[in-house]
This record gives structure tokens, sequence and C-alpha cells, in this order.
């Protein structure tokens, strides 16, 4: 089982993430993560999805999300792209806790959002697997909630999702 | 100019050349159905029922190549559009489908025949909208029927609330924009006819796109140059003349031996508008197994689906014969002959064992010129397929994809509708009994439609399989309905026939194809018959059933 990562511009109207949604959900495919945003194009919307699969399974999730009308654009996000995720994470802390909590944060450069007597909200941006060792290194002390944004990506150089060719213009 | 949202609608339905609509009226499009009365120059054609209306737009749109148009009420009129929705849907036939909603102010409220069909149709839809303002109606009909219409056909589902239809908005009539149409890739045309022309045994397989597209000329230029035998798959028929020298019939789990065979024997398939379906592959990964697999399709998701193929164009595929046709040399080939022979001993090993079998050999015989042939599903519709030779693109409607029991008779009422000729529809007791109130439809509506009822007093497909893979459990299988059929018809209004045996055949088919308003004829038929050949689902071609073995 492989990981890839897909960016789609589609049409920033209500509807369309359940489009998405129900075509992931009837092919039996399964969604790691995904966001949603607005872009420099008030039309627009960027998707950003991250899927477990094959070969097979990226092939047809693609074609498929292409053939939908309000999917404008799509590619697979390349190995080298710049995929970043946020996370926030609420951590049990107490006063003998609180500096080793503040060191793991410096070694990660995570950022600390809010301190109380018992919590200490961290927030850190990185890759995925970044987040997942900040995780790891929390997890004895208790993490007592964590939200995490998903993926989102953008490929290197000048070369823009918007220059890809839809589906639907190509037949 | 002013309008408002229902008059709108009617409009952009002229604009793109609709003449004839189906549906039912309801609380939720009372203005729409006002605007049709008031403008007075579309058809509507009212049926009992409204996966009747969803089934005659179909069956209109299969026969015409246009895009069927079916209006239905919110709620429970809008639902009972699914089905037939869902069969456009799996079989890429072009519809657009308009259901009124709740007005805004009751939306979201879980009011009276408030549902949110927009949602329900999701799936089964190529696209769908629900719409808000008058002001966005115009482009959402333009937009729909494009949409219906460009690349692999399909269904579109357009839900206008009650509030819209009678909000006034600016409207200014518009010329149609064509269907999108892009040309195909001549580099990879190249490519597959060096494959075609380097191939021994070279097998084309043509599915529905191959009508979609009316390349059918184009299919049959390609096998006479390439000197290939054609197979066809349930929704190819007609693509070929049944009567051509190199077409060898249906290929599938029913399709015949010497498909089965040259299937096995090919050493290239090319698949035209084809997709490889679990009825016609049956084994997918071993299908093609070491053989050249072209596949040209208009949708880029059906390649490398099901079976994977060495060589792929997208495109559409009149377009992508015309210019592979031109890149081939006319060759003769050994394995055209072989195929023939296969056939010629195939058909005359062929008894027409069953009572059905000599129904469908005479209908075809005795059928009035140009006639339309509609099925139903089951052992009936394979008969269909097996015995009835189609010989014209868009000659025959049947719910391939989806396997709609009950699409028959809606179907043929759309199919005569459109043609104005004589529509045979074959069925069986079980899809009859489905949809038999639009009976009085096409009664009403004084159709020229034959119903050759192929009554077995069971499921027949259904009992067949049981027959195979339940050890003969017959569960809910064996219908023991007392319908007289005759008087049945009789009661609506339409005529009722009766075959019982093989003398019955000639007189009573001679009378029904005489006649120009609907009659059924009531084939008792026995219920232990079969459909054969079979491959059983998941198996490779090679355990080909030809003869009946209980298992």
């Amino acid at each position: 089982m492989n990981q890839y990562t897909i960016s789609a511009l589609v049409s920033n109207k209500s509807g369309v993430l359940v489009r998405v949604a129900a075509l992931f959900a009837r092919r039996g495919y399964n969604i790691e993560s995904l966001s949603v945003c607005k872009t420099e194009n008030d039309a627009l919307s960027r998707m950003t999805i991250v899927l477990n699969g094959d070969d097979y399974i990226l092939g047809q999730m693609m074609k498929q999300m292409d053939k939908l009308v309000d999917v404008k654009k799509i590619q697979q996000v390349e190995e080298d792209a710049v995929c970043r995720e946020l996370l926030l994470a609420k951590v049990k802390t107490d006063a003998a806790t609180r500096s080793q909590i503040l060191e793991i944060s410096q070694i990660f450069r995570a950022k600390v959002v809010d301190v109380s007597p018992e919590a200490t909200i961290l927030e850190l941006t990185g890759k995925s697997s970044k987040l997942d060792g900040f995780v790891t290194m929390l997890m004895p002390y208790g993490v007592m909630e964590l939200a995490r944004t998903g993926v989102t990506a953008i490929g290197r150089g000048k070369a823009c999702i918007k220059d890809e060719t839809d589906y639907k213009e190509k037949i | 100019m002013k309008k408002i949202g229902a008059e709108i609608l009617i409009e952009c339905l002229k604009e793109q050349g609709v003449t004839t609509v189906f549906g039912y009226p309801g609380g939720t499009v009372l203005d729409i159905y006002d605007a049709l009365y008031r403008d007075g120059t579309i058809e509507h054609v009212i049926t009992s029922h409204e996966q009747g209306a969803a089934h005659a737009a179909d069956g209109w749109a299969r026969v015409t190549g246009r895009t069927g148009v079916v209006i239905a009420t919110s709620g429970p009129g809008a639902t009972n559009l699914v089905t037939g929705i869902a069969t456009a849907y799996m079989d890429s036939v072009p519809m657009v489908a308009i259901t009124g909603n709740v007005g805004a102010n009751f939306l979201g409220r879980d009011s009276f025949q408030e549902i949110d069909i927009f949602g329900v149709t999701l799936p089964i839809t190529k696209h769908n909208y629900i719409v808000k303002d008058a002001s966005e109606l115009a482009g959402v009909v333009r937009e729909a029927f494009r949409i219906a219409n460009s690349g692999r056909r399909g269904p579109v589902l357009i839900d206008i609330l009650k509030n819209v239809q009678s909000m006034e908005a600016e409207y200014e009539p518009q010329k149609p924009l064509p269907a999108r149409r892009k040309s195909v890739p001549a580099r990879e045309l190249e490519q597959i006819a060096k494959a075609l022309s380097a191939a021994e045994r070279p097998l084309i397989m043509a599915g529905g796109g191959a009508i979609a597209s009316e390349a059918s000329k184009e299919v049959v230029a390609l096998a006479e140059k390439l000197d290939a035998p054609v197979v066809s798959t349930l929704m190819g028929l007609g693509a070929c003349p049944a009567s051509h020298p190199l077409f060898m019939g249906m290929i599938g789990m029913h399709g015949t031996a010497t498909a089965a065979k040259l299937c096995m024997e090919s050493d290239c398939i090319i698949a035209l508008g084809a997709r490889f379906s679990d009825r016609v592959a049956l084994n997918r990964g071993k299908f093609a197994q070491g053989k050249t697999v072209i596949q040209i399709d208009i949708d880029e998701a059906e390649i490398d689906k099901n079976v994977p193929t060495t060589y792929s164009v997208l495109g559409d595929l009149k377009e992508a014969l015309t210019t592979l046709i031109s890149m081939i040399r006319e060759t003769k080939r050994p394995f055209s002959q072989k195929a023939k022979q296969y056939r010629a001993e195939e058909k005359a090993k062929d008894k027409a064992p069953e009572l059905g079998h000599r129904v469908l050999i005479e209908a075809a015989k005795l059928a009035p010129k140009d006639a339309i042939v509609v099925t139903d599903v089951g052992q009936h519709q394979m008969w269909t397929a097996q015995y009835f030779p189609i010989e014209k693109p868009r000659t025959l409607c049947t719910s391939g994809g989806l396997g709609t029991m009950g699409y028959g008779l809606g179907a043929a009422i759309g199919a005569a509708k459109a043609t104005g000729k004589h529509v045979i529809l074959v069925t069986g007791d079980g899809c009859f009994n489905m949809n038999l109130n639009e009976l009085s439809t096409a009664v009403t509506e004084e159709l020229p439609i034959t119903i050759l009822l192929m009554n077995n007093h069971a499921l027949g497909m259904v009992r067949q399989w049981q027959k195979l893979f339940y050890g003969r459990r017959f569960s809910q299988t064996n219908v023991r309905k007392k319908t007289d059929y005759v008087k049945f018809a009789e009661s609506f209004g339409a005529t009722g026939l009766v075959i019982e045996k093989d003398e019955d055949i000639v007189p009573a088919l001679t009378t029904a194809f005489a006649t120009n308003t609907p009659v059924v004829v009531d084939c008792r038929i026995s219920n232990d018959e079969n459909v054969l050949p079979m491959i059983g689902p998941g198996q490779t071609y090679d355990t080909i059933m030809t003869e009946w073995e209980d298992k």
C-alpha cells in the first residue's frame, strides 16, 4: 500500500466536496486526509487529498475525479513537492513536565500558543512525518486533544496546476 | 425580455429542439405544467408512474440519439425517477430530468413532499443542479443539455425550487452550443494501426460506444479491411449488422460459442466503445491474458479499468476509426475463414430448443420493416440478443448495465413515440408485472407496440442460477400468478393474444404486427427453459456450457 497526494482545483460552490467524497466512498477508496481552501481565484477552491492505495487506485481516482464537472484541474503531487500540515496539540502539563515539553517543542520548532497550569497548546507546521514524530514524543506526557489540518501541497518550480489540461477539454 | 422561471425553462427546452417530454404533474411543478399548457408547442406524454416516464425518455433517447427529457414533481415524483435515471447512467444515455422542489421558504424543513433529490441522484447522474434563482435557470438548462451530450453521455438532473418557477428573470434566446468534441491524437492511432496490421488473429469487439458515436459504418469498414470477425456486447448490438458475414454474435456470459472460441484463439482484441464489464470479461484477469488489447473509448476512466490495455486512445470512436481505417492496408486473414466456419457449425447445431426461441425467430422474420426491438431483463432479454438479429444501430433498447426489470414497457413507449415505427417489446412475466401500469399509457397514445410476453410463471434467469448454483432450491422464483393476460390487455383497451404451441406463433404474430395499437401476446412457455450458452460469473471462457448440465 502506497500513499499518494492529489491536488485539484474545483468550483468554489456548495456540493463539490460531497461529490468528491461520495466518489471515494462509492469506489471503496480510502481518503487519508482531505483539505479544502480558497485560492487566488474566487471561482476556484483547492483540494489536497492524501490517498492510500496502489497505482491502479490512484489512476482510477484521478480519472474519475477529472470527469466531475466541478473538478477543473487535477494533478498528482510529486514526491519533491512542498507538502505541509498544521498541528495543534493540547498536552497535559504540570510544573514537573513543563520544561521537558518546552524542550521537545524547541527541537521541533513548535510554537507554544496557550499555557495554563494543567495544559499547554502547541502549534507545529511541517511534513506529516515530522508531525507524527512530534506527537510520538508528546504521547508520554498525555495528549489531551489533537487537531491536524491534513496535508496541503504545492509543486516546486514555475509549473502550476492551472496549466494542466482538464479531461473534459481533451474529448 | 422578462419571463418567469417556468417560461424560461420551456424556452430553453425549445432552444434545444425538444419536441416531446415525458412526465407526471404535481404540486411543485404546477408552474412548469402551466407554462407547458400556455406554450402548447411541446408534446407531453403522461405516464402512469414517473418510473415509466423516465424509461420512456430513455427509450426515446436511445432510438433518436438525442437527449430525452422527463419531468416530475418533488418528493415521491422525484424518487420514482431514480431507477430510470440510474438505468440511463449505466448505459450512457443522454437524458435531462427536471424535478420541482419545495419553495425556498420551505426548503430544509422536511416540508410536504420535500426530498433532497440532488443528494439522492448525486452518484447516478453525470452532473446535477439545484436552481435557487431564476436568473441561473437558462444557463443551467443549456449546460445540462451540453453535459448530457458531451463525451460519454448520460443523465443530468435539474431540481428547480417552486418559487423559482414563478420568479421573473431576464431571458435572451440562444442557439445551443454544440457538444464538445476534440480530435483524436493521430500518433496513438498509428501505433494501433501497426499493432492491428501485425496481428494474425484480430477480433473486433463492438460496444455501446459504437452506437453512441454513430460509428457503425466505420466498425464494418474496419472489420472488412482487417478481414476480422466482429463480436458485440449486448449494448453494441446493431453496430455491425447481424447478417454481415463477419458478425459472430454477442460475446459474454450468454454470448455465442463462436464468440467465446474466437476470444480465446485471437491474438489481438480491439474494443470499440466497450468497457469489459463483468458480464463480458467474466474473469477480468484472465480474459485477455497474453493478447494484445486495444481500447478506443471516450471515457478516460474506462481505459485500463477492468482489463489492462496494450494500446489505447481516448476520443470519439467514429473519428478515431475514420483515421485508423485510412492507416490500415486491406489484408485477408485465415482467421476470418475459421470464424465463419465456427459460426456456421454453431448455427447448424442450434435447433432453437425452446418455444421462446422459436417465437423470436418467427418474430424477426415477420417483423414490420425497421421495427424497433425493446427488451426487459432476464432470459427473454438474452434470447432476444441471440435469436433476434439486430441489423441497424438504434433499433434495440435494452437495460444492459443496470439490468432494470420493468424497463421495457416505458422504453417501448418512448421508442414508439420517437419513431412512429412498430415496436416489439420482448418481456417476461416477472418484468412485465413490474410496470404493466404503462400499458394504459401505450393504449392512450395509440402506439404500435407488440408485447411478446414470455410467460413462464417464473423468474427464469434467477431460477436458472438457482438450478446451477443453489441446488435447485427455487426460492421465490416459481411465481404462480393467476393473471389472465388476455383479459388484462382487453381491460386496458389493448388486444390480447395467446401462443401456446408452435402452430400459434405465425397467426398470432401476423395479427399482432398488423395491429397499430398495443397487443399483448401471452407466450405460454415452460418454466424450465434455459439460456445457453453460459459462462459462469467470474469464470474463464474455456468453461463455457453449451448444453445443459445439472450441477
